[in-house]
């Protein structure tokens, strides 16, 4: 054996490390927490690593999961060793072809990081429904428990493919073992070679397609003979168990790490035997250790090989011992007699014992317990749990982790049993995802990974948010390899990376008795005790904490490092646990920001080592005073007084305390009140505009561009100030057709949910008389503002709105005075997407339904805990749901579909019931112009009258009329998504819904990348562009989705960008929505994910559309049937060249100073591609002598 | 006729050098301009302060926005072969270099004493025949002293000279108390020559936009003014070679340059308002002023007018200055 080598590596990339090595061709889609898997293939083929055989993997990015599956399929059907990587919903798409797949005996393995699949809710976190849901397909399923094992089982299941023919999905636990960074063992590519043997690829080839020796297969068969030929592979399933036991045995010769199908751990006469798959049997195996220490006798018994199952082996490995078998399943199967591995184990007890396979004489008790759901917690402490729930009495169908108060299923937790080794260094470290404390913590792993004896573990958890979100690193260290898949409890260690956290959360909760708490505060040694909560103070006392302190800001600010105190943080937290030497430590931080940092230019290197320089002498340990001396308490989630489901459900996740929640506390259909943003009052704005109202010319821009509504104006009576807080801003309105009513005006901020993006100030026109370096919204620090603008801002919201119908809505001017119905996502600072969504709120949003493509816009549209989209003062809003990604414009198309099925009933009623409504009402509720607010407004009067009539009569049609009657008022039917849905994935619906006729108004927030897994190539990405799968730039240009939707002539298109014309927007969103059928609106949205700055984004939307890059354009049907030219081209000529903007993006920099010649290449098309776009859309739109406009 | 010059210790075939501009960012341009007939080309320059900006840029795109969001804990992928130091600069050396016979003068950009004086060393590796430095600083703070800004300069220069073997030339701007006490010390700094003078960026405000903006105006032969004097005042006075730049547009130009002690002029603006092919007019020019005046070679009228050499030393001084301008009055 050779020397051992280890990396610090997570299980996506340990898994993508061996299946690259082992395949030739992969075919990829971005999922969550599986992407990863297919970004290292990309990248490793894009830096030209070879597998095994001496080639370089050919890495091919699908449309779809289901269309990874496809080319899979057909991959492997030509012979090539192909493999895939998904989750979730992505492996529901492939099961079409696994079915042909296995069907086939062809050889694959799928890497499968498992995940919840959407039910009542979508989530992306961690449980086997996904794998369990696709257990029907035939192929083998093999379950990794820990980083290790990912790596070594992703070679067992390709070497077992091979060799038995039953293809195989190779899963772990999605985020907890696929996010998990850990020391582990790397297999040698010798072991691979012997492991994958050229005999047995041969063996593939040979079963392959090829005109050279033709053969037909996938044939349509009949009653005759079908059945018979589905039986022909059955002893391939029973030979399977056999051989995968064959590849572990092999695999431990030529490593020293031996695996079982069914691996039995504990003790030899265990009366309690607890089955279990994945991650979770780590956390058994642990504590069962630590219970038989003390005199317990209990076992595991870990299920490597789900399918096929081995009932002999599996038999054989149970102890006599056993009197209670507790199966424990990470899924849920409603309505079944129990989930899938308790119904496998129940039934391989019966025939086991029935054909006298192993050694149990005597059958024991068998309950099934459920666990883990979406990576729920499961700790040592659920494990006793469950150990004590067995014997008489015990609960049968349990489950675990959560406190079940309706069902009673529940089992109790000792909240306070826990068996961290003494061995083991616990660390735990909250910081803010923008300060780099993740990044920081990583690094941390691998130095001490690489740089001692000790194993390693980290897992980081972030919160809901993409803007200000809170990240918790936990982190242990220990000389044996640590298999604990569970959050840090109790920890040695805590360090608080951002001063705001000690007033709102609770984070010595966790701190072991003894340990350390190191804090980021810009407060001296002599002040700092004094600013903590009572909370705090009491605990460090209590728990004996040793407690430091470092004004980390301010350390890296001095070292040109800005808000990045993640090197400052590390090299803390080194100097005082004493993982290594102090001196050790430094050297190797060093080293390691040369590694790390290497790459991004000296400048950086430098920045660092300057930082590792200042850091020790501005730490400082205090010892912690003997009292309580605070009188301040952490602060409440919610304002008191909020509704009674926000403040004891939704205050109580955002307190971080939603696992205490019990089942009661939820809706039984995933069914949530809207409009609860605004509770969760985040202040996470370090600075928040300040309105100059005497430079304000009033344009309405700065709340147009707002991505969180968090700006806002109205134009009232100016007798509504008599109660105005003492620093309330008003001024005329200068509008002239208002300002004759006398109307008075403010733009006020919400400061507690500003996010501080700064979009407004760089959109503001105006600039201070005096001092031109201000405009009329000028930065200030939150904090001294927060408590004054508070009280403006709810002053400002008791104005009452505007009557919608006296808005003028030709000019963003007055539009904006419009209330919008979507607040305070959490969307990033100065997201592309949200201001499209807010204007759409604003116009329709008391009348409108949403259906969601999953992505960006539905995370930040439903994410828990709160939701953004909300309510005017009738209670009306938008109506919103998120199907699928894939079927968003089917599932949009269904609500129109139901919406006029349900106007047709209510118009036929209004018919049939004319006599007893009224001619007069009949006749004007069935042609009520509804073409503007007024026109709607006046409907809903004559439906309450309506209604008022129907009351009286009691009959079952007027009772319908009651319950149909809103259908009289015009809905508008919106379907949002973002170009992954729209360009790839959901295309073909999206195709379909355009050329059903139907009306319904499509608006694609076009990033041009897949932003929210993390900006992958879209169709929609422009030529040039490096993303990830294609790290060497996008090769061909962007899809034109909006000519393709003009082909039909009976959509309305407009491409916009609001940072661009805004105006044009404004227009375009109005004649969509009159438009009678479907109309697509194509929007340009920056992101994140081009690698500009966020605020300052518009400038990039201005250069997309000055360069012709990005071309404004509005194509209507309705002209046509006018005589017009339907295209009106919104741009002009281009005045900048391409290469200008793209100058201005790090998406395409990146290229330019990577490949230079390349990126040439790319840009000079570039700007043929939009030079000839241009030239194409002028002659389309100065056809049959229609000018252009402008 | 034999227009061959020496400069930085090298025999070039003309006086007339491209000066750093954005036309020597194309290895075809600098193919060009060796066919019409320049002696040297100056590549643009290499700014250390675009270099760390850069570094900054990428370093703040790349983390902007990670390890925030389970799904989306990075925005772009891992590009191994990120050049953000001199990388493409160096190679652009080498390609110009394959390319041409003639010299290549690097050029690099900085404004105060850093590790950046070390890609000196890379372009000399990189083939470089010789390194215009240029330093670029406008000092702005009140507590500078004109002292600690004159020794910064210097030290620039000799960290420069510190780590190269190929010669150094130093372009200036003439915003010193006294120029000439100035060219002494980089004289003895060991500079191998001075390049005169360089032309700053005058910003200027965009009255409806209320914003400053960038404007580089091209010059006018009338620039060639003030180097012309310093060429002279400085030609007896230092061993370094002298080069003139600013405003220098016709042969005319070219000859009075070289009249006073330059050892070349470069040329730049002239070249990006007439193209490249402009060069030849300018050579044509010469030699028929040459060949009227009964010059047959460079060396021959080369410093025939420093101030030493002027009938009245005194014209180049301040006096004739006042003079001029009340001459211009009447």
């Amino acid at each position: 054996m050779k020397e051992k080598k280890y990396l610090t590596i997570d299980g996506n990339e340990a898994a993508a490390y061996v299946a690259y090595r082992v395949n030739e061709v992969c075919a990829i889609y971005p999922i969550t927490p599986s992407s990863n898997m297919g970004e290292w293939a990309d990248e490793w083929a894009a830096k030209g690593i070879k597998n095994i055989w001496g080639n370089i993997p050919t890495v091919a990015e699908m449309q779809s999961e289901g269309g990874a599956a496809g080319a899979v399929h057909g991959s492997l059907q030509a012979g090539a060793l192909t493999t895939t990587f998904t989750a979730s919903q992505g492996l529901l798409l492939k099961i079409p072809n696994m079915f042909k797949i296995a069907g086939e005996l062809t050889s694959t393995v799928f890497n499968i990081s498992a995940r919840s699949l959407a039910t009542h809710a979508l989530s992306i976190f961690g449980d086997h429904s996904d794998v369990m849901a696709a257990r029907t397909t035939g192929f083998g399923m093999l379950a990794s428990a820990s980083v290790q094992e990912v790596m070594d089982f992703s070679l067992i299941a390709q070497a077992s493919t091979l060799e038995s023919r039953i293809p195989f999905i190779h899963f772990f636990d999605g985020f907890r073992t696929s996010h998990e960074v850990a020391k582990i063992e790397v297999i040698d590519e010798e072991v691979m070679k012997t492991m994958i043997s050229d005999d047995l690829v041969r063996a593939h080839r040979r079963r392959s397609l090829s005109p050279d020796r033709p053969v037909i297969r996938g044939t349509a068969q009949n009653p005759d003979v079908f059945f018979q030929n589905r039986e022909t592979m059955n002893h391939f399933y029973d030979q399977c168990p056999e051989i995968v036991q064959k590849k572990m045995d092999q695999f431990a010769e030529l490593t020293g790490r031996q695996y079982k199908l069914y691996e039995y751990y504990g003790a030899e006469d265990a009366e309690k035997v607890v089955i279990i798959m994945a991650s979770a049997a780590q956390t058994v195996k642990e504590t069962v250790d630590y219970l038989n220490a003390k005199g317990e006798k209990v076992g595991v018994l870990m299920v490597r090989l789900y399918r096929p199952f081995s009932i002999n082996s599996f038999m054989e490995a149970i102890p006599a011992s056993v009197k209670s078998l507790i199966v424990l399943d990470r899924t849920k199967e409603p309505g079944a007699t129990g989930d899938p591995m308790y119904l496998d184990v129940v039934n391989a007890i019966n025939e086991g014992m029935d054909l006298g396979f192993g050694s149990i004489v005597e059958k024991p008790q068998i309950l099934a317990g459920r666990y883990g759901l979406s990576s729920k917690e499961f700790t040592p402490a659920m494990v006793k749990a469950v150990y004590d729930n067995s014997g008489d009495g015990a609960k049968n169908h349990f489950v675990v982790g959560i406190v079940d108060d309706v069902n009673n299923t529940s089992i109790d937790v000792d909240a306070n049993f826990s068996i961290e080794s003494e061995k083991v260094v616990r660390a735990m470290f909250y910081g803010l995802g923008s300060d780099g404390t993740v990044g920081a913590n990583k690094n941390s792993i691998k130095i001490i990974g690489e740089n001692t004896d000790n194993y390693a573990q980290g897992y980081f958890v972030y919160d809901s948010k993409k803007s200000g979100s809170i990240t918790t690193s936990h982190l242990r260290f220990g000389p044996d390899p640590i298999e604990s898949p569970y959050l840090i409890t109790k920890s040695n260690f805590i360090a608080c990376h951002q001063p705001v956290f000690l007033d709102t959360t609770d984070m010595l909760r966790y701190l072991d008795k003894g340990g350390t708490f190191l804090v980021n505060t810009p407060y001296s040694k002599d002040e700092i005790w004094d600013k903590f909560p009572k909370e705090i103070q009491s605990a460090m006392i209590e728990k004996e904490a040793k407690f430091f302190i470092i004004d980390a800001q301010e350390v890296a600010e001095k070292s040109g490092m800005g808000r990045r105190i993640n090197t400052v943080m590390q090299v803390c937290f080194f100097a005082i646990s004493g993982v290594l030497p102090k001196d050790k430590a430094i050297d190797a931080i060093k080293d390691s920001i040369k590694k790390t940092y290497g790459k991004k230019g000296e400048v950086i290197v430098q920045m660092n080592l300057k930082a590792v320089d200042n850091t020790l002498e501005n730490l400082y340990e205090i010892e912690v005073p003997s009292q309580v001396s605070s009188e301040t308490s952490l602060k409440a989630p919610v304002p008191t007084g909020s509704p009674d489901f926000v403040e004891k459900v939704l205050g109580e996740i955002i307190a971080g305390r939603g696992d205490d929640l019990p089942v009661s506390a939820f809706p039984i259909d995933g069914t949530f009140p809207t409009g609860t943003a605004k509770y969760e009052k985040r202040n996470i704005a370090l600075s928040i505009p300040t309105w100059d109202a005497d430079t304000c010319t009033q344009c309405g821009k700065c709340a147009m561009v707002c991505p969180h509504a968090t700006i806002r104006i109205k134009a009232y009576e100016p007798d509504i100030l008599a109660d105005a807080p003492e620093t309330f801003k008003s001024i005329d309105v200068r509008n002239k057709e208002y300002a004759a009513e006398g109307l008075k005006y403010t733009i006020q901020v919400a400061a507690e949910d500003c996010t501080g993006c700064g979009v407004c100030v760089e959109v503001c026109p105006a600039k201070q008389k005096s001092d031109k370096s201000k405009k009329a919204l000028v930065m200030e620090p939150q904090l001294p503002l927060r408590n004054a603008e508070a009280k403006n801002w709810d002053f400002f919201l008791s104005i009452p709105e505007m009557d919608r119908s006296k808005i003028p809505l030709n000019s963003i001017r007055t539009q904006q005075l419009q209330e919008p119905l979507f607040e305070f996502s959490g969307a990033c600072l100065g997201c592309g997407e949200t201001p499209y969504i807010k204007m759409v709120t604003q116009l329709f949003g008391d009348r409108m339904l949403i259906a969601n493509a999953t992505g960006c816009s539905s995370i930040y549209g439903a994410n828990l805990p709160t939701t953004p989209y909300t309510t005017n003062k009738d209670g009306r809003g938008p109506a919103w749901s998120n199907s699928l990604f894939e079927d968003n414009a089917e599932f949009g198309l269904g609500y129109r579909l139901a919406v006029d099925k349900q106007t047709e009933n209510a118009k036929q009623l209004v018919k049939e019931l004319s006599a007893e409504i009224g001619d007069q009402l009949v006749g004007e509720l069935l042609n009520a112009d509804q073409s503007d607010e007024a026109g709607i407004f006046e409907q809903r009067e004559r439906i309450e009258v309506l209604k008022s009539k129907l009351e009286t009569l009691d009959t079952p049609e007027s009772k319908r009329l009651i319950q149909e009657a809103d259908y009289l008022a015009k809905k508008s039917v919106w379907i949002f998504g973002g170009d992954g849905w729209a360009y790839d994935i959901g295309y073909g619906g999206l195709d379909h819904v355009l050329a059903s006729g139907k009306n319904v108004n499509v608006l694609v927030m076009d990033t041009e990348v897949y932003s929210n897994t993390g900006g992958q190539t879209s169709k929609a990405t422009p030529i040039g562009a490096v993303a990830k799968f294609s790290a060497s730039g996008k090769p061909i240009k962007k899809k034109d989705l909006g000519m393709i939707a003009m082909a039909y002539e009976s959509v309305y298109v407009a491409v916009v960008a609001f940072g661009s014309k805004d105006e044009q927007t404004l227009k375009a969103i109005l004649e969509a929505e009159a438009f009678d059928g479907p109309s697509i609106i194509i929007a340009y949205s920056h992101c994140i994910a081009h690698g500009i700055d966020m605020s300052n984004p518009l400038k990039n939307q201005k250069a997309a559309v000055d360069s012709g890059q990005w071309i404004l354009y509005r194509y209507n049907p309705d002209k046509i049937k006018l005589g017009e030219n339907p295209l009106t081209l919104d741009s002009k000529p281009r005045r900048v060249r391409v290469e200008e903007y793209m100058n201005m993006e790090n998406r395409f920099k990146m290229l330019m100073k990577s490949k230079p010649a390349l990126a040439r290449q790319y840009i000079d098309q570039a700007q043929k591609d939009a030079d000839s776009r241009f030239k194409h859309f002028q002659y389309l739109a100065a056809r049959e002598g229609e000018k252009i406009e402008e | 006729m034999d227009l061959s010059t020496k400069y930085l210790g090298m025999t070039l075939k003309s006086p007339l050098v491209a000066s750093a501009s954005p036309l020597s960012e194309d290895v075809s341009n600098i193919k060009k301009l060796e066919s019409a007939g320049v002696g040297a080309v100056v590549l643009h320059s290499l700014f250390e302060e675009q270099l760390r900006l850069e570094q900054e840029e990428y370093n703040f795109h790349t983390t902007q926005g990670t390890d925030s969001f389970a799904e989306s804990l990075s925005y772009f992928p891992e590009v191994e072969d990120y050049k953000l130091g001199p990388e493409l600069y160096l190679e652009h050396i080498k390609k110009a270099k394959e390319a041409v016979k003639i010299p290549i003068i690097a050029s690099l950009n900085g404004s105060s004493l850093g590790g950046w004086t070390e890609y000196a060393k890379e372009m000399e590796s990189a083939g470089a025949d010789a390194i215009e430095l240029n330093v670029y600083h406008i000092p702005t703070d009140s507590n500078q002293t004109g002292t600690e800004v004159e020794q910064q300069y210097v030290d620039i220069l000799k960290a420069v000279k510190g780590v190269v073997k190929i010669p150094v030339a130093l372009k200036l701007s003439p915003f010193f108390s006294n120029f000439s006490n100035m060219a002494r010390q980089f004289d003895e700094a060991g500079a191998d020559s001075l390049v005169l003078f360089n032309r700053f960026y005058q910003p200027d405000i965009d009255l409806d936009e209320y914003e400053v903006t960038p404007n580089l105006l091209l010059s006018q032969s009338s620039a060639m003014r003030l180097p012309m004097r310093w060429i002279a005042i400085l030609k007896d006075q230092i061993k370094a070679d002298l080069a003139a730049t600013s405003g220098i547009h016709t042969g005319t130009d070219v000859i009075k340059m070289l009249l006073v002690g330059a050892s070349v002029t470069m040329l730049c603006s002239s070249l990006l308002k007439h193209g490249i092919n402009h060069v030849k007019n300018i050579e044509d020019h010469m030699k028929q002023w040459m060949k009227e005046n009964d010059y047959n070679s460079i060396s021959e009228l080369q410093g025939s007018m420093s101030q030493k050499k002027t009938a009245d030393p005194s014209s180049f001084e301040r006096a004739q200055y006042m003079k001029a301008l009340t001459k211009y009055q009447l």
